[in-house]
């Protein structure tokens, strides 16, 4: 199954990760070396791994998240089993202070692996390499994530806004965003 | 405006394919650097009609956002928020009784064949010939009035709710629905004879607007855009959801890579949604079409959440970061025709004009849902 | 002396009158038909059948303010219309409709109208050059190329029956053909076994003069917005639909004196005008009835198909008749 595959692959870019939990609820915690703490008010920041989640009751198998440095390693891994990207987007995560970028990646034929990557900047400095190069798809929705984030993909061939008018310089996906 | 028009050393000269144009069908400005009547270079401008529907769905309850799936694409809105609630449902983990998801699963093949009716006229409009688009306009009208009597409106739909309908189909709707099915098989054998057979219309279409199978995976092109390079991907049989893992019908795959393939592709596509309505109308259970247990306010727990379906257009994906409150925190839409129109920039270079607006024609593009 | 200009004078202005009505009463019967095969009634709201939308479109183009585009070149802009509609009225001239009513029988009236018809294309491109619209000179260019290519075929067939007959004179073309069906240029004699074929190119080359679809890339809606035309408002606009339709009659009368025997009736009884008149409404009823069922050509498929396809075979059919004229 191209999701053993694919996800041995992916923790290959972790030198030295926690051990790679198997996800049986919706709520899951990280164990390892972090204590699960009872009550849901504190979470702990998730780490860089790889976590294999549960397709009905998430949508996606496996989710990654590493640092931008990774992010073109762990695609490319993706381009040669031959996913294909479905979206890039971000998330806005101001409590931490964070801009998560989000990479969807999933397949053509009938082995179901859909792929989520994810990478988080800080909110004053948010740069991303570009995977433009590996996936020329990823022109169009990175210019969209720069409309709406404000997230500077460095290499990125024409990043003018796209949906925007073409002289804005608001993000309106962003949490303090004031029309 | 009244000075001498500049002619640029290479002598290419910038067309625009505006927002206003009759085959662009919708705003949709293409920017072409033209060498008589080659395009040289294309730039994709869009934004005209982008109206902030993931800013809203963060703004809104889950509830509230309903009506706007439909204004994403207005030809095949069912498939949209199917994809929606199926979306919450699988965030908020609300049981739906069978009896919604078969007629969910009739009125969202209803619409695919609308949306590919009115396409089929829009682009053998496009194409020179304006008589079919009559024709499969008429035909259209009988699947609008069928579901206007259910659902009560004939374009934009808000039927789904989360958990099922709220409405349920009467006999009214069974009888309209077994009668149009074989009315529509002798359309489509009309429209064979009358276009698909057609000598100019095939030299239109063949071998024009290549999109080979590398590019759909590069640009993550999906459906009949995909299926007509010879991928044999339909999110309905690849990762099934809803209640088609019940349904026996084909996935058509043409491996020509052409504007003909998609045509084809499209069409037949037409004949397997009847045969799906038509399973769906047999095997219809009598049941209740809303869960008995529903939450009264949508919470979803905490996490991200991401549902894909096939719609007439390809696989259209909502992603949902929820942070347990009552509007979503990230409401992403991923559209299909978005990842689609990407390609044509690159796709369409070195081409003539007529043989480009056919292609672009083939895409099966609606912009708002491009732009959202 | 007076009595011959003032039969001239009735001639030419009744000429001129048939011309204008026919261009004008072919919209109404063009839209009905588009109506009819597309399932729709077409226009019913005025006047019984529609009968009055023709006037009314004429009022409201009439009263419509006739816009020129900033930096267009005016004397051009303003040409190009007229250059389309007088050469077309102007060939009805020479046109015979039956043995007795013909307004200028000349002896090289099959020549008067290819020149004439020539005159059109320079109305094309006049329109979208003058009209300083990239859509406006694309579609001419088109447009202008796609004259050129067609009339060549359309000429040599011309040249063929010419042959045959030994008369450039309308007249004459139809008057030989009396007598009947058997008589006529399009059955296929001992010296012209390809005569229907000739008919079949001649009918496509005067589709493609016409720009009538599928030949329609000089106006072709769907790519060049309305093609030379765009910058045309009011009566500019009504001048070139009008000079289409008039070109539509001419070419119908064409292939009818050419081919189909002109004012002959098709068993040899009671030939007249009206035969005529039932011959050329056919044939446009098959214009309009192609124009609604077919798409569009391509730039290419519309030159190979004249370079490539009808001019040989009319060449070969040119050589055939000549060659077997010598025999028999």
């Amino acid at each position: 199954m191209i999701k053993e595959t694919v996800k041995q692959a992916l923790q290959d870019l972790f030198p030295d990760p926690p051990p790679v939990v198997e996800e049986l609820v919706a709520e899951a915690a990280a164990e390892g070396e972090e204590e699960k703490k009872p009550a849901k008010k504190k979470e702990e920041p998730r780490i860089n791994g790889v976590i294999e989640r549960d397709h009905a009751a998430h949508g996606y198998d496996i989710d990654v998240q590493l640092e931008p440095g990774q992010l073109l390693a762990a695609v490319m891994i993706l381009d040669k089993t031959g996913f294909f990207l479905e979206s890039v987007t971000g998330v806005d995560w101001i409590k931490e202070d964070q801009l998560e970028s989000v990479y969807d990646f999933s397949r053509f034929d009938f082995d179901v692996c859909r792929v989520v990557i994810r990478t988080r900047t800080s909110r004053s400095e948010p740069k991303v390499p570009t995977i433009s190069k590996i996936y020329p798809g990823a022109g169009w929705h990175e210019r969209e994530t720069h409309d709406f984030f404000g997230i500077k993909f460095e290499g990125h061939p024409h990043l003018i806004p796209l949906l925007l008018p073409e002289d804005a310089d608001f993000h309106p996906l962003l949490k303090d965003f004031k029309p | 405006m009244s000075g001498p028009i500049h002619i640029r050393p290479d002598e290419t000269f910038t067309l625009n394919v505006g927002p206003q144009h009759p085959a662009t069908h919708g705003v949709l400005r293409v920017k072409m650097e033209m060498d008589g009547e080659y395009i040289v270079k294309a730039e994709t401008v869009l934004g005209y009609i982008h109206r902030m529907h993931e800013l809203m769905g963060e703004n809104r309850t889950y509830p509230q956002v309903l009506p706007n799936l439909s204004r994403l694409d207005y030809l095949g809105a069912l498939g949209y928020t199917h994809g929606h609630v199926l979306a919450v449902e699988r965030a908020a983990g609300i049981e739906v009784p069978e009896r919604a998801e078969y007629i969910r699963a009739i009125t969202v093949e209803l619409n695919r064949v609308a949306s590919h009716l009115f396409w089929f006229g829009a682009f053998v409009m496009d194409l020179g010939g304006f008589t079919p688009l009559m024709y499969a306009i008429e035909d259209r009208e009988h699947i609008l009035d069928m579901l206007e009597a259910v659902t009560g409106s004939r374009l934009t739909y808000c039927y789904y709710r989360f958990g099922g309908l709220y409405n349920d189909v009467d006999d009214d709707f069974i009888a309209a629905a077994r009668a149009f099915i074989p009315r529509m098989r002798k359309s489509l054998k009309k429209y064979d004879a009358l276009v698909t057979g057609n000598i100019i219309f095939r030299k239109r279409l063949e071998g024009i607007g290549p999109i080979s199978a590398e590019m759909c995976r590069k640009y993550g092109a999906t459906g009949p855009v995909a299926r007509g390079a010879g991928l044999d991907f339909d999110v309905r049989k690849n990762e099934p959801y809803s209640v088609y893992p019940e349904f026996d019908f084909d996935v058509p795959v043409y491996h020509e890579c052409d504007s003909l393939a998609r045509y084809k592709v499209r069409m037949d596509e037409m004949e397997q949604s009847l045969r799906i309505i038509e399973q769906g109308l047999d095997k219809l259970p009598d049941g209740p079409i809303m869960p008995k247990k529903k939450p009264k306010l949508i919470k979803p727990p905490v996490g991200d959440y991401y549902q894909a379906v096939e719609t007439a257009r390809g696989s259209f994906g909502i992603r949902i970061v929820s942070d347990g409150t009552k509007n979503a925190y990230r409401f992403k839409l991923r559209s299909p025709t978005y990842s689609n129109m990407s390609l044509f920039d690159e796709a369409c270079e070195g081409m003539m004009i007529m043989d480009a607006l056919a292609m672009m024609g083939s895409l099966d593009l609606v912009i708002p849902e491009i732009d959202r | 002396m007076s009595l011959t200009i003032l039969n001239a004078l009735v001639a030419v202005v009744a000429a001129i009158a048939f011309a204008a009505l026919n261009a004008a009463y072919l919209v109404w019967a063009e839209r009905r038909g588009a109506g009819r095969i597309q399932r729709r009634p077409g226009p019913n709201v005025n006047g019984p059948f529609g009968l009055l939308q023709p006037p009314a479109d004429g009022i409201k183009l009439m009263t419509k303010q006739l816009m020129i585009p900033g930096g267009a070149d005016k004397a051009l802009f303003m040409v190009a219309p007229v250059l389309a509609m007088a050469p077309a009225i102007t060939s009805f001239v020479t046109i015979p409709f039956s043995e007795t009513i013909v307004a200028r029988s000349m002896d090289i009236g099959v020549l008067m109208i290819f020149a004439f018809a020539s005159l059109g294309g320079m109305a094309i491109l006049f329109a979208g050059w003058g009209s300083r619209n990239k859509y406006g000179v694309m579609a001419s260019v088109r447009a202008v190329s796609q004259a050129i290519s067609y009339e060549v075929p359309m000429l040599i067939t011309v040249i063929t029956i010419v042959m045959m007959t030994g008369t450039m004179n309308l007249h004459e073309l139809a008057t030989s053909q009396a007598g009947g069906m058997w008589n006529w240029n399009i059955v296929p004699s001992l010296s012209s076994p390809l005569m229907p074929v000739s008919f079949l190119i001649f009918f496509i080359c005067s589709l493609a003069e016409t720009n009538r679809a599928p030949f329609d890339l000089g106006e072709a809606e769907s790519e060049l917005v309305a093609g030379f035309h765009t910058e045309y408002g009011s009566m500019g606009f009504g001048l070139f639909f009008m000079g289409e339709y008039a070109n539509i009659v001419i070419g119908a009368s064409l292939i009818t004196i050419l081919f189909l025997g002109g004012w002959d009736c098709p068993l040899g009884l009671f030939p007249g005008v009206w035969w005529f008149l039932l011959k050329i409404y056919l044939l446009i009823f098959s214009f309009i009835w192609i124009r609604w069922t077919f798409p569009r050509t391509t730039i290419y498929g519309l030159l190979n198909l004249s370079w490539k396809i009808l001019i040989p075979i009319s060449l070969f059919n040119l050589l055939l008749t000549a060659g077997l004229l010598k025999v028999f």
